[in-house]
């Protein structure tokens, strides 16, 4: 009995030990990059507490004292360590950082997003394929360039004393445009440069998937006398409708940020409350005036409403029958 | 008659979609030729909105009217000059920080590219114990990040606020370009692991003799794409070398150029054409900082397309 014990447990320490043998270079192997996530992507969260606390950073997180709490429904309950969110939500700048971000995300998402889904689709019927393949390489161009240096761009092309946009429609005797100091024309320019910069590169996507679209189904709809635009709408279409659903998904779950770099690069004086959108806001209010702990909240708040609708998005998606992320 | 008006229908579409093109082509070059126009031309010529997409020169002469009055007269011929280039090239702080930025994209793409293979290699192997967990650990970080704030006050615990190490290793790896990799392995037939393990060759040997040979493309996008990022990052360093302007990247030295923060006038202020000057030393600054990675993309294009579209199969 016991003997017999043993030999399973030596089969069993055999087979573990084979295992190892095997595969002990791939744990190696995974050691770094394990340790890169645990230290840079999963330490980094313990601070979150901060958003939590009082304002604090000189001593270790854990012995910084919590947060007043909050009463709601008139005092009948009080929310422990809740008191920075009620601050930042009272707090005008915080507010309007919130709608400056949702609006320049509505603008990307109503704009920008199906810019390179028409892009690819007016690609995808164009008969010159040495023009195709050097069209798409100059429109992927903009993708690498940085924010600063189109921000460089943009003053050379808008600057109202010598910048060639305004130059050149002042030599047809019109006003020139205040791209870079009128606050609505700026968030214009904000929104055209990022469908600028984006466009070209997007269509990689949507090219992949039209490339997989059934040949038959167009000669199909050829005999059936569609013409162009039709064919366009019924078959392309339909066809990369995954491709389309999923990029909104991952799409949506950015609305409630906006890329630090383009609106640091971009903004100037004149725009200065335009240009507040929440990473801006952390950026100001966090290193520039001291306050971690609404810094630190803002972030989350910022993260948690993403994460909501990306997951929410999803799962309408998939209750509506369409393939979600996962 | 049908098919003649139908074939003439599609033609003129076919024209009409050219012509956006060409618009979209116009678009996208125009502005960089704008800058790199005036980075070539002379300040005067830019001050009096000559310059659009051509660089121009600017000829002055001076003549005595009738009335004794001095006239300047000025032409604008297409020319180029390069005065902007060596204002901007024999500026120590830029250059520095041009070498240091090489340095520091080639450092952190190879890293980058070794922790990349390092964590999407073992991930491939469906037996290995524990894949799954680590697989959900990874993933839930391109969905949830701690926020600004809090890395902030770990990297002042790690003693990287102010340390060029900050530039690089938070960036190590990118968890949308691993899925990338790993998608490409998976794509590797099993058959070849298979006759390889039968001749006794290990997890690694594999890797090195059968797989990474075999991934060139694909690490030539990955390489692309870290390389691009870092180049042409600046965040990190507005954030975390805010004390240490030495290791500033070239993107952050650009930034303050463009502010106005660093001046670039090697002229006194005041002097007539300072204005023009400065644009046309931070056109050329604009140019020098574009050039190295849009002479590389090109190449490589049919690597990243390729790339792009392997990170987009779902799966």
């Amino acid at each position: 009995m016991c003997a017999s014990v043993n030999w399973k447990g030596l089969i069993l320490l055999n087979k573990a030990g084979s295992y190892i043998q095997r595969y002990w270079t791939l744990y190696v192997m995974l050691l770094l990059p394990i340790a890169f996530f645990l230290i840079f992507r999963y330490w980094p969260m313990i601070n979150i507490l901060l958003a939590f606390k009082r304002n604090n950073i000189i001593d270790p997180i854990m012995q910084v004292p919590w947060a007043e709490g909050v009463e709601i429904f008139d005092g009948a309950i009080t929310v422990p360590g809740m008191s920075n969110f009620q601050q930042i939500w009272n707090h005008p700048p915080f507010r309007l950082a919130v709608r400056n971000t949702l609006m320049f995300s509505v603008f990307d998402l109503g704009f920008g997003f199906p810019a390179p889904i028409i892009l690819a689709l007016l690609l995808n019927e164009l008969k010159f394929k040495k023009f195709k393949r050097v069209t798409q390489t100059i429109s992927y161009m903009p993708h690498f360039l940085s924010w600063i240096i189109i921000s460089g761009l943009a003053i050379r092309l808008f600057s109202p004393s010598s910048g060639t946009f305004n130059s050149i429609i002042g030599s047809w005797g019109m006003e020139p445009v205040q791209f870079l100091s009128a606050p609505n024309q700026w968030v214009g320019m904000v929104v055209g440069l990022g469908i600028w910069r984006s466009v070209g590169w997007n269509t990689i996507i949507y090219l992949a998937a039209i490339t997989s679209v059934n040949p038959e189904l167009y000669e199909a709809a050829e005999v059936d006398g569609a013409s162009r635009l039709r064919r366009m709408w019924h078959v392309t279409l339909p066809c990369i409708r995954p491709v389309i659903v999923i990029l909104f998904i991952l799409a949506l779950g950015g609305t409630m940020g906006a890329d630090f770099e383009r609106f640091m690069a971009l903004r100037n004086h004149a725009v200065i409350s335009m240009a507040n959108v929440l990473p801006i806001y952390v950026f100001e209010w966090g290193l520039g005036n001291l306050r971690f702990h609404w810094a630190t909240a803002v972030g989350l708040f910022q993260n948690l409403i993403n994460l909501f609708l990306l997951l929410g998005a999803n799962v309408i998606v998939k209750k509506l029958g369409g393939q979600g992320l996962w | 008659m049908k098919p003649t008006r139908k074939l003439k229908g599609a033609k003129i579409g076919d024209w009409i979609i050219v012509l956006i093109m060409l618009g979209l082509i116009a678009l996208c070059v125009l502005p960089v030729l704008t800058v790199v126009a005036s980075s070539l031309s002379d300040p005067g010529a830019i001050v009096r909105q000559r310059v659009s997409f051509i660089p121009r020169l600017e000829n002055v002469t001076e003549s005595i009217d009738a009335a004794g009055y001095v006239v300047m007269d000025r032409t604008f011929p297409i020319g180029v000059h390069f005065e902007a280039y060596t204002d901007i090239l024999g500026n120590s702080n830029f250059m520095r920080s041009l070498a240091w930025t090489a340095i520091l994209t080639l450092i952190s793409t190879l890293f980058s590219l070794a922790m990349t293979v390092m964590c999407a290699y073992p991930l491939t192997y469906d037996e290995l114990k524990g894949r799954k967990i680590i697989t959900v650990m990874i993933l839930f970080t391109m969905f949830f990040q701690a926020g600004a704030i809090p890395t902030f006050l770990l990297y002042d615990q790690l003693n990287l606020l102010d340390n060029p190490l900050v530039l690089i290793l938070p960036g190590f790896v990118s968890v949308f370009l691993m899925i990338i990799m790993r998608r490409f392995f998976l794509g590797i037939p099993d058959s070849l692991r298979e006759s390889a393990e039968m001749d006794g060759a290990g997890p690694f040997t594999v890797l090195r003799k059968i797989y990474l040979p075999l991934s060139t493309p694909v690490l030539a996008t990955l390489g692309l794409m870290y390389a691009v990022g870092r180049w042409n990052g600046m965040a990190d360093a507005l954030w975390f070398l805010r004390g240490a302007p030495e290791w500033h990247p070239i993107q952050m030295v650009l930034f303050n150029i463009l502010q106005g923060v660093t001046p670039v006038d090697p002229l006194d202020p005041g002097s007539v054409s300072t204005a023009g000057r400065s644009e046309a030393v931070q056109a050329a600054a604009i140019v020098v900082a574009m050039v190295p990675i849009l002479c590389v993309y090109p190449w490589l294009q049919k690597y990243f397309v390729s790339g792009v579209t392997l990170g987009a199969v779902k799966g």
